[in-house]
């Protein structure tokens, strides 16, 4: 017996990218290894205890059966579940299917179909168990990552601010591309977390981190209308790695069928 | 001798390996290996299938999603076919820009998986973290590597893990001289780091092993292949143009498997990745790369799978080189990005992602909307071979060793591949059946 925490990283529908996010806390971590026992990190070891763990990092969507059961297995065992990225928080990119017919997907990449098992629908954690923290964006930042586990471990609340991109555009200093460029830019509706990379290297913001509180997503759909962009492409814009949550779902139906907009 | 019984090996969830897999192996009441798989079963994706309707301009920023570890890998390739595909070749400062941003996820990917994934193995610890204990300025040092090609994908790409950077026809925003010429100060420094690493890694005990695969890489005429090539190359001395790979290759699926598997079109498995490059191209290795690798006892090509750490350690420094090289020569380029029109037809892109090959082919209509898409990732490539070399693995070695030793031993040489599962669902859970 340590009486570290035990902290524990589980992985589902995903691309690894946000576990990774761990493993590139570079600086910190050695220190955080030394503060926790890491209980179960199936990428960063052959090492695998038993629950119950003090905190639980759960990383991609459900899209099997399967998995379905497994997240019930990881919640029961899990003091507190955070879970990380747009896959655990919204579905990811693979939520597109829920979109179309994932009998077509299967036989679209697959030759015998009837070997893979899968869900009609990608669907975020909180679909399926009660979650205590949901961090944002494809992929997660380090940063907040460890603002995250410092919270839980030590008792508080994470400073994770809901806000939107803007604000951080703002206070890095940036012209803004929409209005010095007319460049298309998710920025106004789009969470807070990247730190506003993408207008630092003169592009638009293109929805990583998903919707933030309150999104007024038909005002930016007007205003996307207004610099020219077709409904088509307005519609695309919202339709990526956060396509399935429920503001993004709801802006590229609207964007896609504008009449139907109050 | 004792007398012979049937034995299974099972690992149900592979680790310090990136994504979900597992391995079986059956030993029969003889002796005889009945079977060696490698199972992949991360859940299935559909990329190829979502792809189509979509932008062609999109493929970049969607295809990097397939996998947090190589997405440079997946961006590149996807950039190269669509550029194919409209008849654009991208070359000059902007081609460089690439082949930089790229050496970042080489130095990133190669630094992560040669100390915190696979030197435990020989080192005898379940994880690096673990290792640290008793190595940690071993670990240190290769932390302090993975974060410089971090940072190196930060200053061309905007972000280390799905860079924002990167578009059809080149970059969204170019980096001036300055900018860059004030991050070489921290390549010599992370050059001296790799030259330490791969002093390290030569003087680890290798277990005996031989491939018989054929080898696989991309052939990027007089260089070291990373970032493009318009062909691909065997160690039969057969070469191809990219847009036949589909004749070549073969994709096909097997029950245990979400990953598709490949073979050569006359029915051989081939490997592809650091040993395949290596054995390949080892003649256009830079000075210190084919000083250091010479040092470590590397000839003109590996055969021994297990010596991949040093080839990856070998590989390191040569992309620290690289980089050092392409900063030293930069020169602005007039424009961040050549303009690409888009047209229908089909196009095809092969790069090298730390793990091997990766191939992306695309057709499009007129408007750019992509029609079909098709991604062959490496570890879906190696898998035939990494289960064919268990296979070769488990009969030389399981009268002299217990489950847990050959389960062990197994794991070793599956993670000697740097096998991605996230990549290749469209990997892996070490099951041993002895009876």
């Amino acid at each position: 017996m340590t009486g570290k925490p035990k902290v524990a990283v589980f992985k589902f529908a995903s691309c690894d990218g946000c576990q990774l996010t761990l493993l590139d806390c570079e600086d910190e971590l050695l220190a955080l290894a030394d503060a926790v026992e890491i209980a179960h990190f199936t990428e960063a070891t052959r090492t695998s205890l038993p629950g119950p763990y003090d905190l639980a990092l759960v990383e991609g969507s459900i899209t099997t059966p399967e998995d379905a059961e497994r997240i019930e297995q990881v919640r029961a065992q899990s003091k507190f579940l955070v879970v990380i990225g747009a896959c655990a928080t919204a579905g990811g990119i693979q939520a597109l299917r829920n979109f179309g017919d994932v009998r077509e997907f299967t036989q679209a990449v697959y030759a015998r179909p009837d070997y893979i098992s899968t869900l009609a629908h990608s669907t975020p954690i909180a679909d399926h168990v009660p979650v205590d923290f949901e961090l944002r964006g494809c992929p997660i930042d380090r940063g907040q990552l460890l603002e995250v586990i410092t919270a839980f471990l030590a008792g508080r609340k994470p400073r994770i601010p809901d806000r939107s991109v803007c604000y951080e555009c703002k206070a890095r200093g940036l012209v803004c591309v929409t209005v010095a460029h007319g460049t298309p830019c998710l920025g106004p509706v789009t969470h807070a977390g990247c730190g506003a990379i993408c207008p630092a290297f003169a592009r638009g913001c293109f929805g990583c981190f998903g919707p933030a509180r309150g999104a007024n997503t038909p005002a930016l759909i007007e205003l996307l209308h207004q610099q020219g962009e077709s409904p088509e492409r307005i519609a695309r814009f919202f339709h990526t790695f956060n396509a399935a949550s429920p503001a993004f779902a709801k802006a590229s139906q609207d964007a896609a069928a504008p009449e139907d907009m109050p | 001798m004792s007398h012979l019984h049937e034995r299974t090996l099972r690992v149900g969830s592979l680790a310090r390996v990136e994504g979900e897999g597992a391995m079986h192996v059956r030993l029969d009441g003889a002796g005889r290996v009945e079977t060696a798989r490698l199972e992949i079963y991360e859940p299935p994706r559909f990329f190829e299938a979502f792809l189509r309707g979509r932008d062609f301009a999109e493929a970049p920023d969607i295809t990097a999603r397939v996998c947090g570890i190589c997405p440079v890998a997946y961006q590149m390739s996807a950039c190269l076919a669509m550029e194919d595909a409209c008849g654009v070749r991208v070359g000059g400062q902007l081609a460089e820009l690439r082949r930089l941003l790229y050496c970042g996820e080489w130095i990133e990917s190669h630094a992560l998986h040669v100390h915190l994934l696979h030197a435990p193995d020989f080192l005898g610890y379940p994880s690096g973290i673990d290792m640290a204990r008793d190595h940690r300025a071993d670990v240190e040092r290769g932390l302090e590597l993975k974060k410089i090609g971090n940072a190196l994908m930060e200053l061309v790409g905007g972000r280390a893990i799905h860079p924002v950077n990167v578009r059809i026809g080149g970059f969204h925003r170019v980096p001036t001289r300055s900018e860059l010429a004030a991050f070489a100060p921290t390549l010599r420094r992370a050059l001296e780091l790799a030259l330490e690493t791969v002093i390290w890694v030569a003087g680890f005990d290798f277990p005996e092993a031989h491939l018989k695969h054929r080898f696989l890489a991309v052939n990027q005429e007089a260089r070291y292949p990373i970032d493009s090539g318009t062909g691909v190359l065997t160690d039969t001395g057969v070469g191809y143009d990219v847009r036949h790979f589909e004749d070549y290759v073969f994709e096909y699926q097997v029950p245990h498997s979400t990953a598709l598997y490949a073979q050569l079109a006359d029915g051989t498995a081939y490997l592809t990745g650091p040993l395949a490059r290596y054995s390949l191209h080892s003649a256009k290795l830079s000075r210190y790369a084919a000083t250091a690798a010479k040092a470590a006892g590397l000839g003109a090509e590996c055969r021994n799978p297990f010596r991949s750490i040093v080839v990856r350690a070998v590989e390191i420094v040569y992309a620290v080189e690289e980089a050092l090289r392409i900063i030293e020569q930069y020169e602005p380029p007039d424009r961040p990005f050549v303009p690409v029109e888009p047209c229908a037809g089909r196009g095809c892109g092969v790069t090298e992602a730390p793990r091997g090959l990766l191939y992306h082919r695309y057709d499009l209509a007129e408007d750019g909307t992509i029609t079909a898409a098709r991604i062959v990732p490496p570890t879906a490539q190696n898998q035939a071979a990494i289960e064919a070399e268990l296979c070769d693995l488990v009969q030389a070695h399981h009268t002299g060793m217990d489950d847990e030793a050959l389960t062990h031993l197994c794991e070793q040489a599956i993670r000697n591949h740097d096998p991605c599962i996230s990549c290749s669902a469209h990997f892996l859970d070490l099951h041993v059946d002895r009876p």
